[in-house]
């Protein structure tokens, strides 16, 4: 054994190796994560002068209560819960579907999941990119196949938001897919086995055996695409813009914060937009955590 | 018939990529052709130096490549050193700090601009690299990552290695570290594609100048500026994509294992 001291000199020794490690992280979180975040707290009690250059003026709630009554914000938060709405279930089940599909033991089944998860290496620009073309009302696919409103998709007040949400649900399908297949490869096949051994149909086994069995992998993707949802924003810049007729119907929060910072140049609404999306993207979780995670099933 | 609903979904999922490639290859007058062209017969290659040149996409790529790797080494060796800290070494508060570590997942980056957008501004960082990867030098999700693949490594290792004279640092560099080299793989991965499809924060950043911009914000100038040219925007989109598809294709396994981070059983 050693004696006390020195045991007490190792120990206050380790101790300092330990926050000497957690430090460069540490200081990076600070700066860039926790500091920025607890600033809109204080950033929201103070109003940006009509003037450049004269103080900004400490207005406490009342600039909140503005922001959040304005019908541009309620217009902007309509608009992004709905295309959380359906860009959620869209890219779950859509993934589900190909894990599913590619969930056997056939030739060829290594390209097919290559395919199934290209969409990962896709990003927002190019998404955009490659659906503004189809989607454009001269030389698009879509216009092509009849799906040729008046004004053109990305212009059009009820059709511009499905078509972003479409772009966004293609770009999240390969991490779906990735996330499902392996939920899928995790489920014993002696379980499945057994069932149909019993006599259960395909159906049932699938509806009954193996989407429980899958549920922690389900809630899993469901936080995930519940958080990319909430921050998608780049089609709307790209394809859209905030001189588009359409605009007001795509104007998702994310979108609307960077405007308020870049084109109103109001830190101060900015930072009360910032504190509603980390609410709303909080409390959506915890309800899922709430009522959906009872649901799911962790085995024993 | 089983190759059906494969077959299906592999055309959903590859059809918007792969007209891109067609249209990319086609002359401008064939665009609007109906029927639209379903395969290029007499491809034509004369829109990607274009792309290339008017869309600087050489100096962009290189932008996105020296970002990107700055980001994903700045990853790897935060995220190494706190995971190991977290797995072996024994300081007060060790919990309460994980759990701060844990925190920063709970709060999406768009939440931080406004302050962030100040910070850069006011360490003079606009259009300068710093600016673009210093706030992304650490990760709660990599550490996280690092951390359970350091608790796999059997105590007694640790033991054995002290008792041969093995310090921290050294058992770090010489055993955990190698032993967890699939999970590091899985992060290099990971933050390789999130770095280089980066959107918000090298739109914000990269307001003027060339000279730091990235290929992404680079895509969305050749939208803007070549509306009469989308031949010319859709061999730009390929010719950024190629790369990552590149990186799909030899690091698949890789990738599956970090897009999955350990939360599917």
């Amino acid at each position: 054994m050693l004696p006390a001291r020195s045991r007490r000199v190792r120990a206050v020794r380790e101790a300092a190796l330990g926050y000497l490690l957690v430090l460069p992280a540490l200081a990076v979180f600070g700066v860039f994560v926790f500091y920025p975040f607890a600033q809109n707290f204080r950033l929201a009690l103070y109003e940006t002068p009509p003037y450049p250059g004269l103080p900004s003026r400490y207005v406490g709630l009342h600039q909140v209560g503005q922001v959040l009554t304005s019908s541009s914000f309620l217009q902007s938060l309509g608009a992004t819960l709905l295309f959380v709405v359906i860009v959620v279930p869209a890219g779950l089940l859509g993934g589900l579907l190909l894990a599913v599909a590619a969930h056997r033991r056939l030739r060829g089944m290594t390209v097919y999941r290559l395919v199934f998860s290209s969409t990962v290496v896709s990003s927002v620009a190019v998404s955009a990119l490659v659906f503004g073309t189809l989607m454009d009302p001269v030389v698009g696919l879509l216009p092509w196949l009849g799906l040729n409103p008046s004004p053109p998709i990305l212009q059009n007040t009820t059709w511009a938001l499905p078509a972003i949400a479409v772009m966004a649900v293609w770009q999240f399908l390969g991490l779906a897919f990735v996330v499902m297949s392996a939920g899928l490869s995790a489920v014993p096949e002696e379980v499945l086995e057994a069932a149909r051994v019993d006599g259960a149909s395909e159906r049932t086994v699938f509806w009954r055996v193996t989407v429980p069995l899958l549920s922690p992998t389900i809630f899993f993707g469901l936080v995930v695409a519940t958080i990319y949802a909430f921050g998608t924003f780049g089609q709307v810049d790209i394809l859209i813009g905030y001189s588009n007729a359409a605009f007001e119907h795509v104007n998702l929060l994310v979108y609307d914060i960077l405007n308020t910072i870049q084109v109103t140049k109001t830190p101060g609404q900015a930072a009360v937009l910032s504190i509603a999306l980390f609410v709303l993207t909080l409390g959506v979780t915890l309800v899922q955590l709430r009522f959906i995670e009872r649901r799911v099933h962790y085995g024993s | 018939m089983r190759y059906a609903l494969l077959t299906l979904g592999a055309v959903v999922v590859l059809a918007p990529l792969y007209l891109t490639v067609v249209n990319s290859l086609l002359p401008p007058s064939a665009l609007a052709e109906r029927p639209p062209p379903f395969f290029p017969l007499h491809p034509r290659w004369h829109d990607y130096p274009v792309a290339w040149s008017q869309g600087h996409l050489g100096v962009y790529l290189r932008n996105s490549a020296i970002q990107t790797v700055i980001i994903v080494c700045g990853q790897l060796v935060t995220s190494v050193l706190a995971g190991y800290a977290f797995a072996f070494v024994r300081f007060p508060f060790r919990r309460v700090l994980f759990v701060v570590f844990l925190a920063t997942l709970m709060i999406p980056f768009e939440v931080t601009l406004v302050t962030n957008t100040q910070t850069i501004s006011s360490l003079g960082w606009y259009n300068t690299f710093e600016g673009l990867a210093v706030p992304f030098l650490a990760t709660g999700f990599g550490t996280f990552l690092v951390r359970q693949a350091f608790l796999q490594i059997p105590r007694d290792l640790r033991e054995a290695a002290t008792l041969d004279g093995y310090g921290h640092l050294r058992f770090m560099l010489r055993v955990a570290v190698p032993l967890a080299r699939p999970a590091l793989a899985a992060l290099g991965v990971f933050s390789f594609l999130a770095a280089w499809n980066q959107y918000l924060w090298p739109l914000v950043v990269t307001g003027s100048g060339d000279n730091v911009r990235t290929v992404q914000i680079g895509l969305k100038l050749l939208q803007g500026t070549q509306v009469s040219h989308t031949d010319v925007a859709l061999a730009g989109t390929v010719i950024a994509v190629a790369p990552l598809v590149v990186l799909l294709v030899a690091f698949q396994k890789q990738l599956v294992r970090s897009l999955t981070g350990g939360a599917v059983k």
